[in-house]
Parts: C-alpha cells; sequence; structure tokens
C-alpha cells in the first residue's frame, strides 16, 4: 500500500515541480526508468511468491538502475550508444514480460 | 518499525505466509490483499521510497520525451542527423538552381515569343491596310463625281485614283469597290450602253470616292490648277470634295493569291 502511495507520490511531484533533464543525464534517464521497472515487477512477482525481502529489492533496484546506466554510457563511449541501449531495453523487457507471466501465473494460475 | 532487521531468511514472515496458504490461488490473493493493507513497516517504506523515485523519473522522462526536441539525442545520433540535413540541403539548393536556371529560360523565350507576336500582328495591320484586306479609318476626305451628260471615262478616274495616291492617300474606295494596288478601271459595256467597270464591277455616277490621308493635302492636290477635277470640269462633269475628320473604308479587298510570285528567303 505505501510503495503505491509512494508510486502517486512521485508521480505528482514529477507533474508539480516540472524538472528538466539535465543534458548529460539525457541518455540514461529513460534506460534507468526500465530498469527500475525491472526491479519492481521483480519485487512484485517475490511478494507473490512470499519470498520479499525488502534489503534485496533495494540493491537489486539500485543496481539495476546503475548497471543498465553503466552498460548505455560504456555503449556511448565506444561509439555504439544506441545500439547497446537498445539491446538494455530488449534484455529488460523480457525480464519484466517474463515476470508478468510468474504473477499472472500465481494469481490466475493460467 | 521493526527496526532489527537481520537475515530473516528461514523464519521470515513473507516465507511464513506462503507456506500457510500452500500456494493456492486463494492464498495468493491473500498475500496481494495483505502487502496492500496499510501497514508501515520499514519494507514497505523502503518500497514507497524507491517507488517515489521511479515515478518522478518516469514522468520527468515522459516530459521530457514529449517535448521532442534534440537535446535528448546522443552526439552520434545528432551528427546523423545533420549530415542528412545537409545532404537534403544541397539536394534542394541544386534543385532550386537549376528551376531558376528554366524559369529564366522561359520568361525569355515567352518575352520573344510575344515579341514575336506583336510584330507579327503590327505588320499583319499594315499589309491589311495595304493590301485592303482590313477596313480602314481615320481623317480623310469624300469626293463625288456627277456625270452630267457628258461622260467621265475610265482613264479620268484613273487619273484621280494616280492623283489621290500622290497626295498621300493610305486607303481609297470607289463606290463600294477597295482600291488597292492590282485594281483595275475600265471603259465597258452593259445593256448597250457604255459604263465604267471597276474590277469587273459595273459602277454608276455618282461616282464616290473615300479616301484616307492628310484631308488638307488631298484636297488641294485634287483643285490644283490643270489637276485631275479641272479635267472633269472641262468635260463636263461636277465633283465635290468635303473633309472628314473620321471617315470609314468598309469595303474590303480578297487577299490576292499569288500563283507564281514568292518570297525571297531571308538569309
Amino acid at each position: 500500500m505505501l510503495a503505491l502511495i509512494g508510486l502517486a507520490v512521485g508521480v505528482v511531484a514529477g507533474v508539480l515541480l516540472h524538472p528538466t533533464v539535465p543534458p548529460e543525464l539525457a541518455p540514461y534517464l529513460p534506460i534507468a526508468v526500465v530498469a527500475a521497472l525491472d526491479a519492481l515487477s521483480g519485487a512484485a512477482r517475490a511478494v507473490l511468491d512470499g519470498l520479499f525481502d525488502d534489503r534485496v529489492f533495494v540493491v537489486s533496484f539500485l543496481s539495476n538502475v546503475m548497471v543498465a546506466s553503466f552498460i548505455v554510457f560504456l555503449g556511448d563511449q565506444l561509439g555504439v550508444g544506441s545500439q547497446l541501449s537498445t539491446a538494455v531495453v530488449v534484455v529488460l523487457g523480457i525480464r519484466i514480460f517474463s515476470n508478468a507471466a510468474a504473477i499472472r501465473r500465481r494469481l490466475f494460475k493460467a | 518499525m521493526t527496526h532489527p532487521k537481520e537475515p530473516p531468511r528461514p523464519g521470515s514472515p513473507q516465507l511464513g505466509q506462503r507456506d500457510r496458504g500452500g500456494g493456492g490461488r486463494r492464498s495468493a490473493w491473500q498475500i496481494l490483499g495483505r502487502a496492500l493493507l496499510p501497514r508501515f513497516s520499514r519494507a514497505q517504506a523502503t518500497a514507497a521510497l524507491l517507488c517515489a523515485a521511479l515515478g518522478f523519473a518516469a514522468v520527468t522522462q515522459v516530459r521530457h520525451a514529449a517535448q521532442a526536441d534534440y537535446s535528448g539525442l546522443r552526439e552520434s545520433d545528432l551528427v546523423e542527423l545533420l549530415d542528412r540535413l545537409s545532404q537534403r540541403t544541397e539536394d534542394l539548393s541544386g534543385q532550386n538552381l537549376a528551376l531558376e536556371t528554366q524559369l529564366r529560360e522561359l520568361e525569355s523565350t515567352r518575352g520573344q515569343a510575344e515579341a514575336a507576336a506583336q510584330a507579327t500582328d503590327e505588320r499583319v495591320r499594315i499589309q491589311g491596310i495595304l493590301a485592303g484586306t482590313l477596313p480602314a479609318e481615320g481623317p480623310g476626305v469624300i469626293l463625288r463625281v456627277y456625270d452630267t451628260g457628258v461622260r467621265v471615262t475610265a482613264s479620268t478616274l484613273y487619273h484621280l485614283v494616280q492623283e489621290l495616291r500622290n497626295a498621300g492617300a493610305e486607303a481609297m474606295s470607289l463606290g463600294d469597290t477597295r482600291i488597292t494596288a492590282s485594281t483595275w478601271i475600265a471603259d465597258g459595256v452593259q445593256g448597250g450602253e457604255g459604263v465604267i467597270e471597276i474590277d469587273g464591277t459595273a459602277i454608276f455616277p455618282p461616282y464616290e470616292f473615300r479616301a484616307i490621308g492628310d484631308p488638307e493635302t488631298i484636297e488641294v492636290a485634287l483643285n490644283i490648277p490643270g489637276g485631275a477635277l479641272a479635267v472633269i470640269r472641262s468635260a463636263g462633269g461636277t465633283s465635290y470634295v468635303t473633309r472628314e475628320s473620321s471617315l470609314t473604308i468598309e469595303a474590303i479587298a480578297a487577299a490576292p493569291t499569288f500563283e507564281f510570285a514568292s518570297p525571297v528567303p531571308e538569309p
């Protein structure tokens, strides 16, 4: 419950505060968001499995974001930034899908 | 607010919950419901914090993407865009140049065509008046010759025509016939009586000349002593000359067709 409230508070804050993205962070923010979504879906799955652990959640959330951003940064340095960010998005997308499938199986037995 | 958070592996409440539920469908929903209960624990608090960060970042990114400007693009993408743009600019300016050249060519062609058409029009008007194929108007004189008893002969009328030409008449008609370079006047016979024929048409007195030219010059020339009108008077005829500031010659001649003569081609 608090998680949903936190999400809502974050969204409202984003809408109200009108933040601008610093240009040097612009390539990493979308990847970081997708990585965080992956961590969130993993956490939801863990909740349903009864395996949720907040420390695991925090660590996986932060490491996901950091690793994804680092990969994109590395890609930018190597000159394959756009391809690598595509790769990261694809991988994270697959993970989000499999987590969603697991949650669905737990909830609906289907 | 249960702070002592030691490794909670085996005895964690979550595990216990799952064990109790036995993995059934109902229990999954129960777990979900319990997770959604407004409880305050450290786990909930950290999850809320991270979710807030995620929401904030997501909204920021969505707004950023919605701006759809180039600030979010990578350097390589920007370079590629710039390359494509300059390539396109080059193509378009090349096209522009070609089209402008074409436009200029077409305009000069049109100017030439217009000038040629104007010259042709002008020539057609001049030729039409010269050849008598167009009606003419302008200042001039009307000359009527009355045949009182004594016959006016064709050669007298012919002299009159020559006199008018000498006086600068530019277009002339006799009766309903336009006088051109090839007009002929002759004495003829019709129904046993002598008549005057002009281009094969018999005409009868009074003979009406219409001539376009300087009225004053023509009148003076006609009345010159020993001139054409003097000859008519001495032959017993009478004539009247009236000056007209505006005179119309409606009679037109058929355009001549040339059987033998053709223009020398221009070098």
